[in-house]
């Protein structure tokens, strides 16, 4: 049991207790202060006035750490073809194993998967989990479930790590309600402690708080991470894993989902997942001019978004559009060409890495977002930025 | 959407429940450092954007076959505002599950205490959850919620392509493909941003609903007493600190003739690694 305390005869000045709270959960009613269903438990309070809110825990429950031992990645992917995603939970998974002594196991569920997992072998896992069967052809949440699950209650691993895919993000709620434990979605960086308990930071509120995040009392700790968050490890020159077939009973394989077709993705224009943006703005004169930006995009290998000006004048497509009425992007590096920065423009990519603004006029409110603010005119400097670099190729 | 109604909306109306939540009204908190208190400027809640989407989604569904659509969130007793709202979207009951019990709920209790809600208020052929909140941002507790009910759930649907009495089929947004997948009934499904345009609130729902009431649960209402599911004791994780991230402070300024700017892009691009 834990539980937040409230010294009603401590309490001051009300107002000010219930403004403590970044979720409104604090309210004052008939002269007393109360919490409400909207308390997150982030603690705020009682480390801002300790007097009136005193944090209340009782151990009711312990897991034997000692009996979880391992760390599991979930290998993500789509008849075979592994996600990238899950090579970098596999670098992860071995730095963590490392500090506490854990093995590294690799869950792979599918059918004719086998070869995949000689694949999984080579990044130095200790052991590939394989489930291969006709009904797990296609992912659908119960068989794979159940497959999971099979692995779990064998081996009890301390940690899972899962991709935050479609599937990953499917599966792994599912296991972490089944198990009664702890999950913790999008993490950004994983510790782990003697103890074996896992440290999650992830971010929340769109990315502007960071939260840490621990499963103290629960085995195993769920963790899904995105793609691209940790470096894929390299590849071992002495693969020394082993690959076990496992299988689970043919009723446990039936699905209330059919999968009917799996077809390619149109190739996604989408700027949300581009690393490079180049964003073009009211300052291009004409449609035409705006090659230079598609040249300059393709030698950064980069996504050309706009403002809403240009899209108003029928120059660049809806769904290029960044700001508050388009698109949220967060990219490695945005270089915005002659664009001056409206508040909601600047809203959609100030969570970009890096910033590069172009733009003719010192005052521009762009500047003020930009981590490198270029003073000039986009029709000399872009032209010669692209001549630079397309040298250097040379 | 080109599905043939197959449903009868004489008999056996759908039941579709659908998931929101109040969240605050923007997600740009900052934290003071050395204090670590969110800095909140008033901010008003909302409901929580994607959900916008999941009610849209069954209000199609509600014009096109005929559906009773319920509501359901988590919250104080302030969240009543996001059931009126969804009321003067279409909707045709809410109720809000709302004690100190549930305080402190993390993906696990959240998910646990909205399915013994769901369980206590209506009986849904399709639950409909958004694909996450902006608050907390996890997209788990849809999937969580159909593992506590023994449904199967399918997550990030982009397209509903066709319904029946019996099922329904839908497009999965995969990250290098599309699955289109067929669902049997009861199920739940998170849909993407974008599936629908949300309608705006009506007026006219809005002064016809407004003496509609919202049914208020609290933990003495729910099948299972056990309070070490809900709340904060039902939460197998735990918050141990929050901070604000790390931002990229550089801040240059960068003038003269355009050989020299271009020479000094090119030479960050270069340290950035993006040459």
């Amino acid at each position: 049991m834990a539980k937040i305390i409230i010294h009603n005869e401590k309490v001051k000045a009300h107002d000010v207790l219930v403004n403590l709270c970044p979720f409104n959960a604090i309210e004052f009613m008939d002269s007393k202060i109360t919490i409400n269903s909207g308390c997150k438990m982030c603690k705020l309070c009682v480390k801002q006035a300790p007097d009136v809110f005193e944090f209340f825990e009782e151990e009711v429950r312990r897991v034997n750490k000692s009996e979880w031992k391992g760390i599991a990645v979930y290998i993500d992917h789509v008849e075979g073809d592994i996600h990238p995603v899950s090579f970098e939970l596999i670098g992860k998974a071995r730095t963590l194993a490392e500090k506490i002594n854990h093995p590294v196991h690799a869950v792979l569920i599918g059918e004719n998967v086998m070869q995949a997992a000689e694949e999984i072998v080579k990044y130095g896992v200790d052991e590939v989990f394989v489930y291969d069967e006709t009904e797990l052809k296609n992912f659908r949440v119960e068989p794979y479930a159940a497959c999971f699950e099979n692995y779990i209650e064998s081996v009890k691993p301390s940690i899972v790590l899962v991709g935050g895919t479609t599937i990953g993000r499917s599966l792994a709620p599912r296991l972490a309600a089944r198990f009664r434990t702890g999950l913790t979605a999008d993490c950004t960086v994983l510790d782990v402690q003697e103890n074996t308990d896992l440290d999650q930071i992830r971010p929340a509120f769109g990315g502007n708080i960071m939260a840490h995040i621990h499963t103290p009392n629960h085995r195993p700790q769920f963790a899904t991470v995105r793609y691209k968050i940790f470096d894929a490890p390299e590849m071992i020159d002495k693969p020394f894993g082993k690959i076990t077939r496992y299988t689970v009973s043919k009723d446990l394989l039936k699905s209330k989902i059919e999968v009917l077709e799996v077809h390619d993705k149109a190739k996604s224009e989408s700027i949300e997942e581009a690393e490079v943006i180049v964003v073009v703005g009211s300052a291009f004169k004409k449609k035409e001019d705006l090659s230079m930006a598609f040249k300059l995009a393709a030698l950064l290998d980069a996504k050309v978004a706009s403002t809403r000006p240009l899209i108003e004048k029928g120059w660049m497509d809806a769904k290029l559009q960044i700001g508050l009425s388009g698109r949220t992007v967060r990219p490695k590096l945005i270089i915005t060409c002659g664009v001056s920065g409206s508040v909601q423009f600047v809203a959609g990519m100030k969570g970009s890495d890096q910033i590069m603004a172009i733009n003719i006029d010192r005052e521009a409110s762009i500047f003020k977002t930009a981590h490198y603010a270029i003073v000039g005119d986009i029709y000399e400097v872009l032209p010669k930025l692209i001549e630079r670099i397309e040298n250097e190729r040379l | 959407m080109n599905f043939e109604v197959k449903a009868s909306s004489e008999e056996g109306y759908m039941e579709i429940l659908v998931c929101i939540k109040q969240v605050p009204g923007t997600t740009q908190v900052e934290i003071d450092e050395e204090t670590g208190v969110l800095r909140r400027d008033g901010v008003a809640s909302k409901m929580n954007p994607y959900d916008l989407y999941a009610l849209e989604s069954a209000m199609v569904l509600k014009e096109k076959y005929g559906a009773t659509v319920h509501v359901l969130t988590m919250g104080p007793p302030q969240a009543e505002h996001i059931i009126k709202e969804a009321y003067m979207m279409g909707a045709d009951h809410g109720a809000i599950l709302s004690d100190r019990k549930f305080a402190g709920a993390d993906v696990w209790a959240t998910a646990y205490t909205l399915s013994q809600g769901v369980k206590r208020f209506c009986k849904p052929d399709l639950i409909i959850c958004g694909k996450m909140t902006t608050d907390g941002d996890t997209a788990q507790v849809g999937p969580e919620m159909a593992e506590f009910l023994g449904i199967p759930h399918i997550a990030n649907v982009s397209k509903i392509v066709d319904v029946t009495r019996s099922n329904m089929t839908v497009e999965m947004d995969m990250p290098q493909t599309v699955e289109v997948a067929k669902v049997e009934f009861p199920c739940l499904i998170t849909v993407e941003k974008g599936i629908f345009q949300p309608r705006l609130p009506s007026y006219k729902l809005k002064k016809s609903t407004a003496q509609l009431n919202v049914q208020y649960y609290a933990f003495r209402d729910l099948e299972d007493q056990d309070e070490m599911k809900y709340g904060l004791n039902g939460s197998p994780t735990q918050v141990k600190r929050i901070f604000p991230p790390v931002g990229n402070d550089a801040h240059e300024i960068w003038e003269g003739d355009s050989d020299t700017l271009t020479n000094q892009m090119f030479n960050a691009l270069m340290r950035l690694k993006f040459i």
